[in-house]
């Protein structure tokens, strides 16, 4: 079953095209890499996934539910990770992941069960604005699985993460956790590893739409250019 | 992973408006951004009336004229500021990503609108009093705390409907009040005719109905005009 569905999709900014003609179909439990250069429209595409955008031309289909008139239907079941956290400064990271809890009706065991596992428990109290970006970037990741979501949208998810982070966070929103996911990287490596397709855009155009095993070191550089 | 996900039917609205509204007075009582603003605010203009009109004590028309302006030239301070935190720090998007009503952060933000203005309004009326007002406050305030509770609605509905739609804009300091000031005249107009009778020289005289009606009726109006087009508001 599709867990993603886009035919056609075009995205603008005021006169300028953020994505222009993106079709793909995804299928439940796959992962899909999306890379090029900035401003390709990679972080476009996942706002659009994540209902925070609409489309302006095209239609797109997620978990079952066309967008954006059931956005409603699908928002609990979408974990997203952005270039923000999506923290407030001021109030800690556990109150910060409480607030959420109570926005997606999740328990407070949940919240203590993320913190944990990463690795987040003496700074758990801190202020999000006394934090490292690292440590940001942990419980960002925690935010967007609280509710055990079936898509994960994953937009640099493990930017400012060391290696010790990066393991720690791998069972949330690694290829472990079985979820759909779509995520963009400057890793381009590590996220071809772990994709079943991959997306490459350019100017909001797809270039290429493929199995990432065609693409080698040179390819990617191409991507790139 | 045992601990249990969402629960099926999802939190209530009511249970996510008093999670948004906690973190709303959180924020704020960490941060201090508004109440102390307007307060300080409501103080300074009314010791500047104090030396601007020449006259140590007023009452009447007048006094009530200098009580509602200042009032509502303080709230415009957090007005302007009910969603900027929301804005900057990525707040709007995680309520958006969240499967709860629009309508929730509406009533979230009003009340918390409403909390600053009762705020602001226990510094202001004892320091109006103290400054500016010539007859004793004591026989007038309840007829006083009934007007501006009817007031603080209105403000509260239109203020964050306002905020809301000033908040994306570049120059949402100025579209704020230019926006809210004119919507909120009946307020003042109702608010100052209310307590001009209770401010009066011979003693507070009685609060006009026909003036409380027209505060009630905006209330109910802006808040069913609120709740209809906030959630377009927020949409992309």
């Amino acid at each position: 079953m599709a867990a993603i569905e886009i035919a056609g999709l075009a995205r603008h900014y005021g006169e300028r095209a953020a994505l222009d003609g993106v079709s793909l179909d995804l299928d439940a439990g796959q992962t899909l890499a999306v890379l090029g250069p900035n401003g390709a429209g990679k972080s476009t595409l996942l706002r659009v996934l994540g209902t925070l955008l609409r489309p302006h031309r095209g239609t797109v289909r997620v978990l079952g539910r066309s967008l954006p008139e059931h956005a409603y239907a699908v928002r609990g079941r979408i974990g997203f990770v952005g270039h923000d956290a999506l923290l407030y400064r001021e109030l800690s990271g556990q109150e910060n992941l409480l607030f959420y809890a109570r926005l997606y009706g999740v328990g407070p065991e949940r919240v203590r069960e993320l913190i944990e596992t990463v690795g987040l428990g003496p700074r758990a109290g801190d202020p999000v604005r006394t934090l490292s970006r690292g440590v940001v970037q942990r419980l960002a990741v925690c935010r967007a699985v609280l509710h055990r979501p079936e898509l994960l949208l994953l937009d640099e998810p493990l930017a400012h993460l060391d290696p010790a982070a990066l393991e720690l966070v791998a069972p949330l929103i690694g290829p472990p956790t079985g979820c759909t996911r779509v995520l963009t990287s400057h890793d381009p490596a590590r996220a071809l590893e772990e994709a079943d397709l991959v997306l490459a855009l350019r100017g909001g155009r797809v270039i290429l739409l493929d199995r990432p095993g065609i693409l080698d070191a040179a390819g990617v550089r191409e991507l790139y250019r | 992973m045992s601990a249990p996900g969402p629960t099926a039917a999802g939190p209530s609205t009511a249970s996510v408006v008093f999670a948004l509204l906690r973190k709303e007075l959180r924020v704020e009582l960490r941060t201090l951004e508004s109440v102390p603003a307007m307060s300080l605010l409501a103080v300074t203009t009314f010791v500047l009336f104090h030396f601007g009109l020449n006259r140590g004590r007023v009452d009447g028309d007048l006094a009530a004229g200098v009580l509602w302006v200042t009032l509502l030239f303080a709230s415009m301070l957090a007005i302007n500021r009910l969603f900027v935190a929301d804005l900057e720090q990525g707040g709007f998007d995680g309520f958006l990503l969240a499967p709860v009503s629009r309508s929730a952060l509406l009533l979230a933000k009003a009340a918390a609108l409403g909390v600053y203005l009762v705020a602001l309004e226990l510094v202001a009326v004892p320091a109006f009093a103290l400054l500016l007002l010539g007859p004793s406050i004591g026989g007038a305030l309840p007829g006083l705390v009934a007007s501006l509770a009817l007031a603080d609605l209105g403000i509260a509905a239109v203020g964050t409907l306002v905020a809301a739609l000033a908040v994306r804009t570049r120059a949402r300091d100025l579209i704020g009040p230019l926006v809210a000031l004119p919507l909120l005249i009946p307020v003042l107009l109702s608010g100052a005719r209310l307590s001009a009778p209770l401010l009066a020289g011979g003693g507070p005289g009685p609060l006009a109905g026909r003036w409380l009606a027209t505060l009630a009726l905006y209330d109910l109006v802006f808040g069913l005009i609120a709740y209809a087009v906030f959630d377009f508001l927020l949409e992309d």
